[in-house]
């Protein structure tokens, strides 16, 4: 599999769950694991550009596909991705823990539809758990972030 | 010109590092580490006959076992935290149960093994022989004690405490009008997205214990392991890393495994790592909020309060490890922002066959505030007053701070209110809810609370401008989100006059700072935002005292400010902090970096000797702050809400929330606080409710069944803020952290009330009980 445009060898074990794999092979511990029954969404990823849930797969599912995990996400050391940047500008993060699940899950979000109405961004993220921020800032960062992304404001 | 960070809606220095993954929680720690797991009792009161681990001894990549029987500490009970005269019977469990379990969850045995799938593996062979015995599984049933937690427990009761303020008996024979009031409030959960976890490291050679731990209380945890392995506390370290949302559970400890992978690690002579699992999390982690209220309160024909008689039951659980303090709070803080002339309180508090209770967000103060604000609604609708009438005839007025409620507080002082203004406080509130929305089944709903915040004993802070003309800041305290590192440095960056930017801010690190308490009860911008500004004032002094000698100017004329010491009025006569940095260390050798100016032969040396008398090396200091008594928070929330006749689903239409912490070190942060703390009142007022069946078991262990709120219950708030400064520290701030959850089930109660025209006097609601409520009352549409 391809992780954030590195190619690494497939999991020692067939139960490894991915969101282990992730975490303690490949030592990327910016992807989170909340609940382990697919629930909170810390540990979403972006599989081949749509967000999964590594705690509901296991590594060897993975062979063959494209993996970015919250690391990969960003441009450079010095730029964020507009999720991120948007997150920053808008207070959409407290202890963290969620966040780097609700960034991507975001990211795939805009990928898919760059200018999402209110509505669209309160189902968007309703797959994802917060306990810290109580989401409105977390909405207000997914508007920000279609605006840097040159989608449209949303209504 | 000097910039003020103070008041400013200062971005957050934390974010860029936890939005590019490189956050670094207790979990990312020790790739190498052995990892535990524990096994359980599935029953909630049991004997334990037998514990046979030879099996899961022999399992592939295990390293260890433990029962009770192969600690040192196996038969010690873990300690009482908190201890009060008046928890006659306080009871703690042991580290690892070896003869009775008392609540489903309690740990029995640890396996430690090469990873994680492997102890899992292993702790499936251990083979544990229960004999079930009854079950306690509520308070009716604790309080009916025909079955006992505890056998040595006589009625289940860990204590019983009364306080009277006036002559209640004699106010109510007095009271024109009288009404009686039982007030439920169910067990909820803290549910941080991250569990708990700990690692731990023991160096063999410098005989020095490494613990990072997601916890609270990084120096009591360190304290405790010090005295339990009998280890030098300074040869004991412990970090609380990044934490990933705490709300109070984590203020708990000894939890079992904080010390028993510390002691795994001396014994097997590799780190050791233990992490939870969710559905651990919901049994072996502490929960709050059971309580059954009886309320007498006797009023006069304008609706004034004359005399308030409550008495109370609070679910402890299986143990209390925390002693009293819940109760206690619900006991003073029952009263809240209203004038009560006579006011007697009794709590016992009960042990049941559940998970033991402690602190969680808010700490006795939503039960206090729902039960005082059902009965402010109460006496409202028996004398026909808008709902917003009735309290106003209540509050406690300006002019009356500071306001002795002559009750008992947490720390055992007088709760003695500093300063508010609870009429404003309500008006602001009112003005900012608007007209209500048309339509049926709307409901508008009100509640006012006061929070005691900032409790002591004391906090303290290390600053210290580097050669760089860097700050680093250093406090006991961790930060679980609340943006410590940028509050904290506002304050820093306020008292050197440098940028906010300069200012790197270190909590929760025993290695860095070994004096503190922790982070709880809305203290961390009270304590250690004070203890910053203390320490960072006696930084200011000393760069003032060492540019003195060096501009010849006397240091009452000097100011700091842009990164420098000016001479007052005559700016370009200044030194950086940076060359103060360096001076202030005598040297011998000019190792770079300008070091040379400090050496003996400077065109400028100092007259005696080169370090002054009674002057340290370094341009740091330490500064403490303790309180004189706490600092009192209070708000106002109200809300429309809409309930759907048909599937009782709860819309909220508007929430308005008026607050006052006292001034205010980030608006954009405290604004954070707010909305998730009255997203987690929501979540308490109408989704989460912990099921336990008659059997002890919790039934909903998953987030698949306790519902906590998601974007999409969750309406974005309208945020006031009220600045009554605390006149008992140097900043004027109040806690805020606890506060926006506090009223919630409160205000969700009257809301509910009002739309539906039903009687509310439980918390948690939900849609199947609001179901029930309504047909009762012959309401909904069927």
């Amino acid at each position: 599999m391809i992780v954030n445009g590195v190619e690494r060898p497939r999991p020692g074990s067939a139960r490894r769950l991915l969101s282990d794999y992730l975490r303690h092979d490949l030592g990327l511990t910016g992807t989170h694991v909340g609940c382990e029954h697919g629930v909170c969404g810390c540990c979403t990823v972006l599989l081949d550009g749509r967000p999964v849930r590594s705690c509901l797969m296991l590594g060897v599912q993975a062979e063959g596909h494209q993996v970015t995990t919250i690391e990969g996400l960003a441009p450079s050391n010095e730029a964020l991705h507009p999720v991120q940047q948007a997150f920053k500008e808008c207070h959409g993060l407290q202890c963290g823990f969620c966040t780097p699940g609700f960034v991507l899950a975001i990211a795939g979000l805009l990928a898919e539809n760059p200018s999402p109405s209110e509505q669209e961004i309160e189902e968007g993220i309703a797959g994802n758990l917060c306990r810290c921020t109580g989401y409105a800032s977390i909405r207000r960062a997914v508007s920000r972030a279609a605006e840097l992304s040159g989608g449209s404001r949303p209504e | 010109m000097t910039t003020r960070w103070f008041g400013e809606r200062v971005l957050r220095s934390e974010d860029e590092r936890l939005l590019r993954g490189r956050g670094r929680y207790t979990d990312d720690l020790g790739e190498d580490a052995l990892e535990g797991c524990f096994v359980r009792s599935p029953y909630a009161h049991a004997r334990v006959l037998s514990v046979d681990v030879e099996a899961a001894r022999r399992a592939p990549g295990v390293r260890a076992v433990y029962t009770a029987a192969d600690l040192p500490f196996g038969e010690m009970d873990l300690p009482l935290l908190i201890p009060h005269p008046a928890l006659t019977q306080g009871r703690t469990q042991r580290c690892l149960a070896s003869r009775m379990v008392r609540y489903a969850g309690e740990a029995v045995a640890f396996v430690v093994a090469e990873d994680r799938y492997l102890a899992e593996d292993a702790a499936d062979l251990v083979e544990v022989e229960y004999e079930p015995l009854p079950v306690v599984a509520n308070l009716e049933a604790a309080a009916g004690a025909e079955r006992l937690v505890h056998s040595d427990v006589p009625g289940n009761v860990a204590a019983e405490l009364t306080q009277e303020s006036g002559d209640v008996e004699a106010a109510l024979e007095a009271s024109p009008r009288r009404r009686r009031l039982r007030l439920r409030y169910e067990r909820g959960a803290a549910q941080p997205m991250e569990g708990r976890a700990v690692w731990a490291r023991w160096d063999a050679g410098e005989q020095r214990l490494t613990v990072y731990d997601s916890t609270q209380s990084p120096t009591s945890i360190r304290g405790g392991l010090a005295v339990l392995f009998d280890l030098p506390e300074t040869s004991v370290e412990v970090i609380a890393p990044d934490v990933g949302g705490a709300f109070g559970p984590k203020i708990m400890l000894f939890y079992p495994d904080e010390l028993l992978v510390p002691h795994a690690a001396m014994q097997l002579g590799r780190p050791v790592k233990w992490t939870e699992d969710r559905r651990e999390h919901f049994t072996a982690v502490n929960h709050e909020r059971a309580q059954l209220h009886e309320v007498e309160v006797g009023y006069d024909d304008e609706g004034r309060i004359q005399g308030l008689d409550v008495d109370f039951v609070h679910d402890a659980g299986a143990y209390t490890p925390y002693g009293l303090i819940l109760p206690i709070i619900t006991a003073a803080q029952l009263p809240g922002p209203y004038r009560v002339p006579a006011y007697r309180v009794r709590f016992r508090d009960l042990y049941t066959n559940l998970t033991p209770t402690s602190p969680y967000r808010g700490a006795g103060r939503p039960q206090a505030c729902f039960v005082i604000e059902r009965v402010m609604d109460s006496i409202a609708a028996e004398l026909g007053l808008e709902r917003a009438e009735i309290r106003r005839r209540n509050f406690i007025q300006p002019d009356q701070f500071p306001y002795d409620t002559g009750l008992s507080w947490q720390d055992g002082s007088r709760a003695v209110y500093d300063s508010g203004d609870y009429p404003r406080l309500l008006e602001e509130c009112l003005r900012l809810l608007g007209p209500r929305p048309a339509g049926d089944n709307v409901g508008m709903g009100l509640g006012v609370y006061v929070e005691g915040t900032g409790v002591g004993p004391y906090e303290g802070a290390h600053v210290q401008v580097l050669v760089s003309g860097k700050v680093v800041a250093s406090t006991a305290v961790p930060s679980q989100g609340q943006g410590h590192a940028t509050v904290f440095a506002q304050v820093v960056a306020d008292a050197l006059g440098v940028d906010v930017a300069d200012v790197e801010v270190h909590g929760g690190d025993t290695r860095r700072l070994q004096w503190g308490v922790g982070t709880f009860a809305s203290r961390s911008a009270v304590m250690a935002g004070n203890a910053m500004h203390v320490a960072a004032g006696l930084v200011a002094e000393k760069a003032k005292r060492i540019a003195s000698e060096q501009l010849e100017v006397d240091s009452a004329d000097l100011e700091l400010a842009g990164g420098e010491v000016r001479v007052r009025g005559t700016p370009d006569r200044a030194i950086p902090l940076s060359t103060l940095a360096v001076l202030s260390n005598p040297l011998r050798y000019a190792f770079g970096g300008g070091a040379e100016m400090a050496t003996p032969f400077t065109p400028k040396p100092r007259q005696g000797p080169p370090l002054a008398s009674g002057e340290q090396p370094g341009l740091e200091a330490t500064g403490y702050y303790s309180p004189p008594g706490s600092a009192w928070a209070s708000g106002a929330h109200a809300a429309y809400v809409h309930v759907d006749p048909d599937t009782y689903r709860l819309e909220i239409l508007r929430y308005v929330v008026v607050h006052d912490c006292g001034r205010v070190i980030n608006p954009l942060i405290l604004e954070g606080q707010v909305q998730g703390g009255v997203a987690q009142g929501i979540g308490g007022a109408f989704y989460e409710r912990l099921a336990y069946d008659e059997e002890g078991q919790l039934r909903n262990a998953s987030f698949m069944e306790f519902l906590m709120p998601y974007s999409t219950e969750v309406p974005e708030l309208v945020i006031g803020h009220l600045e009554t400064p605390s006149p008992l520290n140097p900043l004027g701030v109040k806690g805020a952290g606890e506060a926006g959850v506090i009223p919630v089930g409160a205000v969700v109660a009257s809301a509910i009330e009002d739309a539906l025209r039903i009687r509310v006097t439980e918390m948690p609601l939900s849609p199947l009980r609001l179901f029930d409520l309504d047909r009762l009352r012959g309401g909904g549409r069927r």
